[in-house]
């Protein structure tokens, strides 16, 4: 580690809790989401196993009950919202458009220490309070009725949301005003387009939940009726609210993933992202649209016909775009000189992974056909395949990629190479199945299936099948996780610019940036995907493949 | 339950179900064709363009407008064509013919009540082959989800307001249903049957299940406990659901959570009944329902001689 990195700028544990390095504080997310993904994890192994076979067989109801609400609430509030943004938004976007650090540095520290502490309550309530077996929407009126630990979950969601709000409004001014000279609006890297676009929805969206955690939390220590029919409330209500800020929350988790692929595919391609403009925009444009579709959730729970025609239609015109972007990422390889190292690979088991969370989405989006399969095992096949085939998968991607300038070092290619395979084979696997279960008629959250087992005594082969992948992707996981940590002490010395790519991030600093990143502010020349123009970037010492 | 149905639907025995199927299966093989011309396409990219040398100069490529063009406008006339169609098919489905044949559900945790005009009550649905039913659905409790898997409905059930579902069987056989909406511990139990008769069988049935003059205290309260869903939180065979088995239970001594306890005399069997929350048995929760305050002096004396049976 040379003298001036910011690994080496200072030493010990204050130096890391009260930094305001935008990349060690990308860190500090790092090492705090990668336990919450473990725990996260590990509650979904537990669920898995549960369902091995028919009936009872490790948990009862009420633990099984438990299980599936904290995998859900750990996972999607502590893992996939503050995921990318949190880490790899702190640590490369500031880099990427060229500035020393992002517009409110101790802002952004405050922002990790709220969301730090939004996670101890949630873990307190749980190892303290009681159970909560909600689910992860917390659909009232049967939050209402629960034990009060609800109400600790539902303050952390409210706390975390602020860390989230913050982030949020720290990128879109360092998007607007910390850009290096040079660094015009489409020069951007895809990557800085769609943090910038999640923070959007971040900052208008995030209020929402945490109003309406507030309103719950009212309801139960002062019994006033909102959402509780039995005291005059409206369950439904909840669910709008809900939904109001959970559907946008879903372009918070897939946004930064999208981002990460366009790098991805431009650099191990070689070649200019295809459909730029348009990717960047429809980011943008997503944003604000993502606003108008929360009633696809909502198409059995008593909506009039009106609104779910409305809601249906608006959902497909907003999937248009989406589906456009794949079609953009695999042109983006055409005439390139594709690169297949493990990052790549993740980039490409996006892009499957991710067209079948899309085109599912499409027919749970359909209003006749959604009737038969909401809340179903195919809505749980669905949303894994986006939120965990997409938005984790990218971020495992993009920790791929960018793990040499974090870290200085890089891993065992080989050893990557597997871990994606198992990956890829796991997930498949855990979640294919899923959807045949749910479209011949499973309900989700059920913790023992053997009274479907007469209609669909296939029930028990499927479950178990999506089990063993459930254990496959686990090892592909830990495997990873052995890796990287093999590569932080003994792995190779990187170069500054392993990958040949061509953002600032890879040309203008060292092997590990330097504390404030560049020696002198870079003088931007070049789009971030002009290969043919970048002289610099050829010729580093990446192996022939 | 004969016909398993195909690969990804399960057995169909609705007059919307057909509908529901051709849309499904439609949407499927477009998206497997999609599928398998993007994910083919990225694959001969990768092999077609892949790296030969770490000095490979790829020169940008200029833009087709005409494949650009097509990759909007391919899916959005096919988004177009399913969002049509799954539209007209979800008016069949929301729109009762106004000659249906109308049943009262009531739901709660976690067992299913039907009531017949005739004021005939049952634990399983029964319902007369090619006519259309119409269900009045609430709930005494949180949100459930009726949902019948072989008809492709589903809506949701709630306290305080109706929803609707209507369907038409087409098969004379038993199909499953299940609350679709997480609905607490025994969530995935909440379930029953519905029995499709034929037009005579089902006039029958709603005959000998309106008249009860004859039963015994004991048989009708056997009847109770499944109309009125005891059976989801308390077995007879001694196994422990969510409340204790009434197994042997009257006239054993009952141990409270305030360390108190109590003979299980027909008083005391009648007072659990009606209030519950008083005494909590060792070992459970407070989860038994309130609601039964209003049953009958004669429903419960009836239930009290059939949990004395046990
Ligand atoms: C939602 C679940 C649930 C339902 C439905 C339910 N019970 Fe219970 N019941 C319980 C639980 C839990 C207990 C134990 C806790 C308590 O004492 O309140 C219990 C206790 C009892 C007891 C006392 C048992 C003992 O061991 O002393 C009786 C008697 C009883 N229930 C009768 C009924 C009858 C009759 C019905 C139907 C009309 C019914 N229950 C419906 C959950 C339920
Ligand atoms: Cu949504
Ligand atoms: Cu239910």
């Amino acid at each position: 580690m040379h003298e001036g990195s910011y690994l080496g700028a200072s030493r010990g544990l204050k130096s890391w809790l009260l930094t305001t390095d935008h990349k060690r504080i990308g860190i500090l997310y790092a090492v705090a989401i990668a336990a919450f993904f473990l725990l996260g994890g590990i509650l979904a192994i537990l669920v898995r196993t549960e369902l091995t076979a028919p009936g009872e067989t490790v948990f009862g109801q009420d633990q099984y009950n438990q299980l599936f609400t904290l995998h859900g609430v750990v996972m999607v509030f502590l893992v996939i919202i503050p995921g990318i943004p949190g880490i790899l938004g702190n640590f490369v976007l500031p880099i990427q458009i060229g500035a020393k650090d992002v517009a409110f540095p101790r802002l952004n520290l405050a922002s990790w220490y709220i969301f730090m502490a939004g996670a101890v309550l949630a873990v307190l309530g749980w190892l303290l309070v009681g159970k909560v077996d909600t689910g992860w929407t917390f659909y009232t009126p049967y939050s209402s009725g629960a034990s009060n630990a609800v109400l600790w979950l539902t303050s952390a969601v409210f706390v975390a949301g602020f860390a989230s709000i913050f982030t949020g409004l720290n990128f879109i001014v360092t998007v607007h005003k910390m850009r290096a000279p040079g660094m015009t609006w489409n020069r951007l890297p895809l990557f800085v387009w769609a943090i910038y676009a999640t923070a959007i929805v971040q900052v208008l969206a995030t209020p929402v939940i945490g109003i309406t955690m507030v309103l719950l939390f009212l309801e139960k220590l002062l019994q006033i009726g909102i959402f509780d029919p039995a005291l005059g409330g409206d369950p439904v209500l909840f669910q709008h609210f809900f939904w109001f800020y959970s559907h946008p929350a879903v372009y918070i988790m897939i946004l930064p993933a999208m981002g990460i692929i366009s790098d991805l595919m431009g650099t191990f391609s070689r070649q200019q992202v295809s459909g730029y403009t348009f990717i960047a925009l429809s980011s943008v444009a997503i944003a604000f649209l993502g606003f108008l579709v929360w009633g696809h959730h909502m198409f059995v729970a008593g909506q009039s016909a009106l609104s779910s025609i409305i809601f249906s239609m608006l959902t497909f015109l907003i999937g248009i775009p989406t589906g456009i972007k794949v079609f953009n990422w695999v042109a983006t390889m055409y005439k390139g000189s594709v690169w297949l190292q493990t990052p790549m690979l993740y980039a490409l088991m996006f892009l499957f992974l991710f067209t079948i969370g899309g085109l599912t989405g499409i027919m749970v989006g359909v209003l006749a056909v959604d009737v038969h399969l909401h809340d179903t095992y195919f809505v749980v096949a669905h949303f894994h395949y986006v939120m965990m085939g997409g938005a984790l998968i990218g971020l495992i991607g993009g920790l791929h990629y960018w793990w040499p300038k974090i870290t200085g070092r890089l891993y065992n290619e080989t050893a990557g190479r597997i871990a994606a395979v198992l990956v890829f084979i796991g997930f498949n696997l855990t979640f294919f199945t899923q959807f045949i279960l749910g479209s011949r008629g499973m309900p989700r959250r059920y913790h023992d299936y053997s009274a479907l087992m007469d209609v669909m005594p296939e029930a028990a082969m499927l479950n178990l099948a999506s089990s063993l992948g459930s254990y496959i992707l686990a090892a592909g996981l830990v495997m990873i996780l052995v890796y990287a940590l093999h590569s932080l002490f003994r792995g190779k010395l990187a170069s500054a610019n392993p990958w040949g790519a061509c953002t600032l991030e890879w040309t203008h600093t060292g092997p590990v940036p330097d504390a404030h990143n560049f020696h002198e502010t870079p003088l931007v020349t070049r789009g971030p995907y002009d290969f043919h123009l970048a002289d610099d970037v050829f010729g580093s010492d990446e192996e022939d493949s | 339950m004969g016909d398993q149905g195909t690969v990804w639907l399960p057995e169909a025995a609705s007059t919307v179900a057909g509908d529901v199927d051709a849309l499904f299966y439609f949407i499927l093989w477009v998206s497997t064709i999609l599928f398998i011309g993007v994910i083919g396409t990225m694959v001969l990219f990768a092999w077609r363009f892949r790296r030969r040398s770490s000095q490979d100069r790829p020169q940008p490529v200029r833009e087709n407008k005409l494949i650009e063009a097509s990759w909007i406008v391919v899916p959005t006339l096919l988004v177009a064509i399913v969002f049509v169609w799954g539209f007209r098919v979800f008016l069949e489905l929301g729109i009762a013919p106004p000659n249906s044949y109308e049943i009262d559900v009531r739901a709660r945790k976690w067992s299913w009540l039907f009531e017949y005009s005739s004021g005939a009550q049952s634990s399983e649905l029964h319902v007369p082959v090619h006519r259309p039913v119409k269900l009045r659905m609430i709930s005494e409790d949180v949100i459930h989800s009726f949902f019948v898997p072989a008809f492709r409905v589903k809506a949701d059930v709630f306290a305080g307001r109706y929803s609707y579902v209507w369907f038409e069987a087409t098969r004379q056989d038993t199909f499953v249903v299940a609350c679709a909406e997480y609905c607490g511990m025994a969530h995935s139990q909440m379930l029953t049957r519905v029995v499709v008769h034929s037009q005579d069988d089902f006039e029958n049935w709603l005959a000998n299940n309106a008249a009860d003059a004859d039963m015994t205290p004991a048989e009708r309260g056997e009847r109770l406990y499944s109309q009125q869903g005891c059976f989801a939180c308390h077995s007879l065979d001694g196994i422990e659901l969510t409340g204790p088995s009434f197994q042997g239970l009257a006239g054993s001594t009952r141990m409270f959570t305030d360390g108190t306890s109590a003979e299980a005399d027909a008083n005391y069997l009648r007072q659990a009944i009606v209030n519950p929350a008083a005494e909590i048995v060792q070992g459970y929760e407070a989860l038994m329902p309130g609601t039964y305050s209003s049953l009958s002096a004669a429903d419960l004396d009836a239930l009290v001689a059939f949990i004395e049976a046990q």
